[in-house]
């Protein structure tokens, strides 16, 4: 038990707590930790250029990292600007931590100057929040919080501190182990579930594994085992956006994503198959597409750390409630105990390269040096020339996000951040600058659209103090392209303010903050305009122009079957119904 | 286009929370945000210390949606455990209603006649009015209530459903 200042504690517990890194924005409602943190030896502050990339930057730092990500940031315009990252890691079950100040105890609910609920504001988009109004409470308060953070399904978690709480004394102590009075999740699957679930695999003539995001927050050892398990059964795997990585893209068993944009031959193994084993997804409505048509002859097992996403949108045969690795784990070695050989999915294999010929990711595309680079084969490109760097790729939210998922290959898993549940514009380069923290020394690059990134473009700023080597690569078309692509396919091409004009000179942009700045114009400055991004030493803004219209395919238009995949172009008929336009 | 909406079951969800600042937004936000139902919401501390708190909900929803209120409700951190009593079988639910009717004559008559089928207690009377407290059943209250208004019912005041399961079991 050691007396300290609330402000001293926060900090105390982060050291406590193995944090190395903070994204932050000072104000008066936080000079006290600020104070704290001055000059300290092993917290690293990073100042951000607005607190929803704090908030980001937070994120891509723990999805690269498996780590929880720290922010620190103001009260009210500073916890406000807070919400939308906060949101996106409750979406995509990313572990943080959002220390927020307020005002003075005495002051709250008064208006008081910078005042807001942060508490009531972040109450529905946190997994928990906290308000302290004793410093007695406060390290305590910070070991639950993280403790919470990041057992059990992982998200964001606020600690708002009035000033006065900061800068009083209290208490700090070590807690010998945390463990919340309610809160215990089930992280240890129910062994006879997973005996019966391993029964119905080695049954199943038509499997498919689909996983999702869970996987990749089990840790690497959940992707290992995923691949085990794979190669002893011998099924096809799909993944969701999220869980891009887990499986190797370059493995036979791989089908690509699925969903609205994903893979027909995705698609169609789970529309066809006997036998879904879903580990750490959750039936997102970009995944299912239509309900009633979704897989329909298959009997679904669900492994997923929250009971809450069982049966919530697909019924389904057998839910197993834990964590993902560790149910992964089971599954191979109850294949072991139960001596199950692999069958023979010959039949079923077939079937699946029957889809594969369908090359549906193929995109029409002219060869000669002047001509247009299609936005595809600028991600095929960029994938090719960073092979063998093992990098860390972020997006921005649009069709480009989708040419990343779709062209980019990944091996291992925290190598692929993006915004999946929330979709939000403006998070990817901020994310590339949080995991650049994290990963001093590797290739970080933000595949980005030229409209996102200007959500938060300032951020070049904390890039340049930093030092930071991360790479942004536009694919610039000049678009919105993917509600240019909505708008095309379901408003007769009555193309609503979705163009993006008065962009910046991204290159001149680039000089102004110190950077370096590149421009490619036709396909053949594509591949040495990439080696030369690749060559450059420091940060680095590539205005990669590319074909203005092109249209991301293959596509399940809102509210069809998977079967119903448009493949290219041309296969577009008429014009959609209320229905239709009525599904986002 | 019009936008359809599903038929559903009356459930009563007995749920224990620690009893901090907050829950009850916490747990009637969870409602609101998710779309699911409330009729009645009731909530008081039952620990001898004040830690915990006891929260009976009403809602009504098809069994899938039932099933994910109640996992929903179940991830709160806050949240120690969810019962939902009509799933569990017998149970006694009760709801209190003070009922305030003005007037004279045969009306007042009338009234008193009928809160003593009821088994209601007069607990405040004036010359020209009466409240009447009953305990029962929504039902019961619901029936009680129509009646009076034909004889003066000028004011109503409902605590909402608390339940409990029958036997010797706690929850
Ligand atoms: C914060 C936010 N606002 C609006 C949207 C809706 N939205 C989705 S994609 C998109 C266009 C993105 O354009 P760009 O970044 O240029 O990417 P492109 O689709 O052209 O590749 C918009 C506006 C969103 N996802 N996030
Ligand atoms: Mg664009």
């Amino acid at each position: 038990m050691t007396e300290m200042s609330g402000a001293d504690m926060v900090v105390q517990a982060l050291v406590d707590l193995g944090v190395d890194t903070v994204f932050g924005y000072p104000g008066g409602a936080v000079l006290p930790i600020y104070d704290a943190l001055f000059n300290h030896p092993t917290i690293k502050h990073v100042l951000v250029r607005h607190e929803q990339a704090a908030t980001h930057a937070a994120e891509g730092y723990a999805r690269s990292t498996g780590k929880p990500g720290v922010v620190l940031v103001t009260s009210g315009p500073g916890a406000t600007n807070a919400v939308t990252g906060i949101t996106d890691a409750l979406l995509d079950s990313i572990p943080m931590i959002v220390l927020t100040g307020q005002v003075p105890t005495n002051l709250i609910g008064t208006d008081a100057f910078q005042e807001c609920d942060t508490v009531g504001i972040t109450r529905h988009c946190t997994k928990h929040n906290y308000l302290v109004m004793d410093p007695d409470r406060l390290g305590a308060i910070m070991h639950e919080a993280f403790y919470i953070a990041t057992h059990g399904r992982p998200g964001p978690v606020v600690i708002d501190i009035p000033k006065n709480v900061q800068v009083a004394t209290g208490k700090y102590s070590l807690p010998e182990k945390i463990e919340h009075q309610s809160y215990r999740p089930q992280v240890e699957p129910d062994a006879d579930a997973i005996a019966q679930a391993i029964d119905m695999i080695a049954a199943a003539e038509r499997p498919i594994f689909y996983t999702g995001g869970g996987v990749i927050n089990a840790g690497p050892d959940a992707s290992a085992a995923l691949r085990q398990l794979v190669s002893l059964t011998g099924a096809p795997v799909t993944s969701t956006l999220m869980g891009l990585g887990a499986f190797p893209s370059d493995d036979p068993k791989w089908l690509g994503m699925l969903g609205m944009h994903g893979t027909y031959e995705s698609n169609m193994a789970m529309n066809r198959a006997d036998l879904i084993i879903a580990v750490g997804a959750r039936f997102d409505d970009r995944v299912t597409g239509r309900l009633d048509a979704f897989s329909p002859d298959s009997k679904k097992i669900h492994i997923d750390i929250d009971r809450s996403s069982i049966n919530k949108i697909v019924p389904v045969d057998l839910a197993i409630v834990g964590d993902a690795g560790r149910a992964l784990d089971a599954l191979i070695a109850a294949w072991a105990d139960k001596g199950h050989k692999p069958r023979d999915l010959g039949e079923w294999w077939r079937r699946v390269d029957g889809w594969r010929a369908t090359r549906c990711l193929d995109f029409p595309e002219k060869k000669e040096a002047s001509a247009d680079i299609m936005p595809q084969r600028a991600v095929k490109a960029l994938f090719d020339a960073t092979r063998g760097r093992d990098p860390i790729i972020t997006t921005e939210v649009g069709q480009h996000q989708m040419w990343a998922a779709q062209h980019f290959g990944f091996s291992a898993p925290n190598r692929w951040l993006t915004s999946g549940g929330l979709g939000t514009m403006g998070y990817g380069f901020p994310a590339a600058v949080g995991a650049q923290i994290a990963h001093s020394g590797r290739l970080v690059i933000c595949i980005a659209g030229e409209a996102s990134l200007q959500m938060n473009i300032q951020e070049m700023g904390t890039v340049s103090q930093y030092r930071l080597p991360v790479k942004i690569f536009i694919l610039n078309n000049e678009w919105m392209g993917m509600v240019r692509q909505w708008q095309e396919l379901t408003y007769e091409s009555r193309y609503s303010n979705s163009y993006s004009d008065s962009l910046p000179d991204f290159v001149k942009l680039a000089a102004a903050y110190g950077w370096t700045g590149l421009r490619i114009d036709t396909l053949g400055e594509l591949e040495a305009g990439i080696q030369t991004m690749i060559d450059t030493p420091g940060p680095v803004i590539v205005d990669c122009r590319v074909a203005k219209l092109a249209n991301c395919f293959p596509m399940i238009p809102s509210g069809a079957a998977h079967t119903d995949m448009i493949l290219q172009p041309n296969d577009i008929v008429g014009t959609m119904d209320d229905e239709a336009k009525a599904l986002v | 286009m019009k936008i359809k909406t599903e038929a559903g079951e009356r459930h009563v969800l007995a749920v224990t929370v620690d009893n901090e600042a907050g829950i009850l937004a916490k747990i009637t936000g969870l409602f609101s945000a998710r779309g699911y139902n409330i009729e009645s919401l009731t909530v008081a501390d039952i620990s001898a210390d004040h830690a915990l708190s006891r929260i009976t909900i009403v809602t009504s929803g098809p069994p899938a949606v039932i099933d994910q209120i109640i996992a929903q409700l179940d991830r709160l951190v806050p949240v120690h455990k969810v019962t939902d009593l009509t799933d569990q079988g017998a149970h006694v639910e009760r709801e209190i209603a003070l009922v305030k009717v003005a007037g004279t004559g045969d009306k007042r008559i009338e009234a008193l006649r009928m809160a003593d089928v009821f088994r209601a207690k007069v607990v405040d009377t004036t010359l020209t009015s009466f409240i009447f407290e009953i305990t029962g059943t929504s039902d019961k209250v619901d029936r009680f209530i129509a009646l009076m208004r034909e004889c003066g019912l000028v004011e109503v005041g409902r605590t909402g459903v608390v339940a409990i399961g029958r036997g010797s079991e706690a929850l």
